[in-house]
């Protein structure tokens, strides 16, 4: 077996008390590809993270390169050792040209200081051109390129940085068929030059068709190590969702009303043909991989995307979502994923956070009635037990699950029919989680829709009475609660 | 306006004080007014007569001009925007108003078309900034030019008289007259204080205003039609501007071309000095009532100490960088 390159030892991450690594140990080799696979939230970026200076490890994990123990406690530092990483979201910067990219901060000079344009140009030549990519013009600016030669651009910059091990966090998501076909082939020249690449993809049949050694992380564990011939599809998956799901989801059984939400044939920006039927009183989970779609489908059933075809109906009536106030009207609450800078002004009280979407019944005539919006502020902060000095408290003073009980408040004060969820529970600690799955419980008796997003497998197969599965903006497979498992699940998940 | 009474209970209304977080925030909120009432102290120790009713009530008059415009500023700057273009619609909605009294026009018709003008005129910088989705910087420094640039067409790049027509007289009074020993644009100015108060802290409008300033997404996504809002504080703005161009032309009986040159400035530094946030959703209207006064007393107290014109500018531009940097220092903690 060939030289590893960069091994991991018993490398543990704590944020708070939630302990997001378990002692992880890994290699990556040369002239080797390692698929690191794994859920959302597994922990994938995190140990990338560490590997690349950004986080440091608990004490008692132990980098080594090439054999000798290595304290990364800077991206510098990782830069230096010969680690570089290619992420999900490109790092260049567009106006620039390929070869000031390459080489930002890091320009060949001439004597008394001026950049060595013929050098910096030759240079880059030669790295696109070890990556068989002597088609790209070193002088083009980055942005007239695509975004497959946008990553030829940044695997080259880590070859300029001297890399040996490179990692590459979901590089083919936003790619065509054709530039993943690029990509895999740079990959093969990389291997051949005895670089370790260490490949993060959720995409099972590129893992198959392209790496040689995968690792498989659970919760923040290490279940599996191993050469990908020895696996087969079926075994990867269960590594990767092969846990119990314990009673802390506490699934209330209800006999759903009539139909209260009908979708028809959808089709907005990163979803295409979906459509459903949900009814009043029943919590319907969204299941599927990063990018499959859902925030999107939410976005587009409240308004806040706008449809480019399809028909959505709320108690039989169709409605025209062109705008988030169209969906507020409708009686649609959309709580979003992104609570920090989508779901509540940081800098304001709680009160007039909570007081947003439901103003106009608050202010009869345009004048906001103090006294009963004191109130009914008041009795969403005790039902929500949203812990807080006084509902002058400002947003930003409060805990990640306590700001989230906030903008639940905030969309149920509107009083509506329908609820869409977007990652309820993300980055809430699990004492908050119980409350909000009490909270989902109690919407679900009261009578509302409930739409869940979530890529908390177990939450979804705890609380949904039904789950649909989304794959690359459509709708791959239907379950009813007693027929999901978290297997059937993945295997339309990556379909 | 002696009695800052409503203002105060302004200032209460966003910083209740009922725990140490809300206590340190409304000290704040009156740190403004803190810092008037030592200038103006230092200010009587240096002039005997500065401290007497009539240079009192000289202050309130030069200042409302000025207010007026800073009120409308302040909506604009809540929701993250600046209005560079206020001198300009001031200068143009004065042409017109004069104009229009030569012309003979009814006074209610004169007033109501002018405002109207100045509503539209600020509406359209709105439009520009939320449908064209332009800087509000660029889109009123477009409008700031291209206005001022109207005005001198409009007018032949000469005064316009206001002094002759069937309304010219009580026209006059708005500009120079009292009521009951107050001078009348300090009585307009309480007003729409008091009217800009209401919309702001106790209409829903005005919590449209704050939300788009703290988060237009947050707000959008809470079903806020931001744009709307947007283009209404612009047209609140020009409302504003065309108010004091108004006052300004009736007090002088005629309209000016180059009005309200640099007005901006001045309403744009009793905004902040009065500490409200250029990045929006946190500021008071009291607080610019209280950051106008500050700079109508200092530009008071350079003239009674005979300061020449040269050296007031830079002690204005002193006086305004240290306000914004002891306001800054308070909100370092967050």
């Amino acid at each position: 077996m060939s030289k590893t390159l960069l091994e991991l030892r018993n490398i543990s991450k704590t944020f708070g008390d939630v302990r997001v690594l378990d002692s992880v140990s890994l290699r990556a080799r040369a002239g080797r590809v390692l698929a690191l696979v794994g859920e959302n939230g597994a922990g994938k970026s995190t140990l990338m993270k560490i590997v690349t200076g950004i986080h440091q490890p608990d004490p008692g994990g132990e980098i080594l390169f090439k054999g000798t123990p290595v304290a990364v406690v800077n991206p510098r530092q990782a830069i230096d050792l010969g680690i570089g990483i290619i992420h999900q979201e490109l790092n260049l910067l567009p106006g620039l040209s390929v070869a000031e990219n390459i080489f930002l901060g890091r320009e060949p000079r001439r004597p008394f200081g001026p950049i060595d344009w013929r050098q910096m140009r030759s240079d880059t030549a030669e790295f696109l051109a070890s990556l068989r990519q002597d088609h790209i013009d070193p002088r083009q600016p980055v942005e007239r390129l695509g975004v497959g030669a946008q990553q030829m651009v940044e695997i080259a910059r880590t070859l300029s940085q001297r890399a040996e091990v490179i990692i590459m966090d979901e590089p083919t998501d936003a790619l065509t068929d054709v530039e993943t076909a690029i990509l895999f082939e740079a990959i093969r020249h990389l291997k051949a030059e005895g670089k370790a690449i260490i490949y993060i993809s959720h995409r099972l049949g590129e893992i198959f068709a392209e790496c040689d050694d995968v690792a498989v992380l659970r919760d923040g564990h290490l279940v599996h190590e191993g050469q990908v011939a020895d696996l087969t599809e079926g075994q990867l998956i269960h590594h990767m969702v092969g846990r119990d799901i314990t009673d802390q989801y506490p699934y209330v059984a209800q006999v759903p009303g009539p139909v209260l939400l009908e979708v028809k044939n959808l089709t907005a920006q990163g979803i295409s043909g979906i459509s459903f039927a949900a009814h009043a009183g029943e919590v319907v989970g969204f299941a599927g991989l990063m990018g499959a779609g859902r925030t999107e489908l939410g976005r587009a059933i409240y308004g806040a995307n706008r449809a480019v075809s399809g028909q959505i109906l709320i108690d039989g009536r169709s409605r025209q979502m062109r705008h988030p106030s169209d969906g507020v009207r409708a009686g649609i609450a959309y709580v979003t994923e992104d609570r920090k800078s989508d779901g509540l002004i940081q800098p304001h009280a709680i009160r007039t956070n909570m007081a947003l979407s439901a103003l106009p019944a608050l202010s009869p005539g345009g004048m906001v009635r103090r006294g009963g919006e004191r109130s009914v502020v008041a009795e969403y902060m005790r039902r929500f037990a949203v812990k807080a000095p006084d509902m002058e408290t400002e947003v930003s003073n409060l805990s990640g699950g306590n700001q989230q009980k906030v903008s639940l408040a905030k969309s149920l004060l509107a009083e509506p029919k329908v609820v869409i969820l977007d990652e309820p529970t993300r980055g809430v600690d699990v004492g908050a989680r119980r409350e909000i799955y009490t909270l989902i419980n109690e919407m679900k008796s009261r009578g509302l829709c409930v739409l869940l997003m979530s890529s908390d497998m177990p939450e979804l197969l705890g609380l949904s009475d039904r789950i649909l599965v989304l794959s690359q903006g459509r709708l791959t497979g239907t379950f009813a609660r007693g027929e999901a498992s978290q297997h059937a699940i993945m295997e339309r998940a990556v379909a | 306006m002696s009695t800052p009474g409503p203002g105060r209970d302004a200032a209460a209304m966003t910083a209740k004080p009922t725990s140490a977080g809300n206590l340190l925030r409304a000290f704040a909120a009156q740190k403004s007014l803190i810092g008037l009432l030592i200038l103006m102290a230092v200010v009587t120790m240096l002039s005997p007569h500065f401290l007497t009713t009539d240079n009192l009530l000289i202050v309130l008059r030069q200042t409302s001009i000025n207010a007026i415009i800073a009120f409308g500023m302040t909506f604009v700057i809540l929701t993250a925007g600046i209005d560079l273009s206020v001198g300009s619609v001031l200068a143009l909605t004065g042409a017109v108003c004069a104009t229009l009294i030569g012309a003979n026009f009814s006074l209610p018709i004169v007033l109501i078309a002018t405002l109207l003008f100045g509503a539209a005129l600020g509406a359209v910088s709105g439009l520009i900034v939320s449908i064209g989705r332009v800087q509000p910087f660029i889109a009123t420094l477009v409008a700031m030019t291209a206005l001022r640039g109207a005005t001198l067409v409009f007018s032949g790049g000469r005064p316009i008289d206001a002094g002759e027509g069937v309304a010219a007289d009580v026209f006059w009074y708005i500009g120079g007259g009292y009521l009951f020993g107050i001078p009348v644009p300090v009585i307009l100015a309480g007003v729409v204080f008091l009217i800009c108060w209401f919309a702001l802290s106790q209409m829903r409008f005005g919590r449209y205003v704050y939300a788009v300033g703290g988060s237009e997404q947050v707000a959008r996504l809470a079903g806020i039609n931001a744009g709307r809002v947007k283009v209404a504080v612009y047209a609140i703005s020009g409302l504003m501007a065309a108010l004091a161009g108004i006052v300004l032309t009736a007090r002088l009986q005629s309209a000016q071309p180059t009005a309200g040159t640099s007005y901006e400035l001045d309403a744009i530094a009793a905004v902040v000095v009065g500490g409200t946030s250029l990045m929006g959703g946190r500021g008071t209207l009291f607080g610019t009532l209280i950051g106008a006064l500050i700079i109508g007393v200092l530009n008071n107290a350079l003239n009674l100490l005979d300061v020449s014109s040269y050296y007031q500018m830079i002690a204005k531009g002193a006086v305004i960088l240290l306000a914004v940097l002891v306001d800054s220092r308070s909100k370092a903690p967050n």
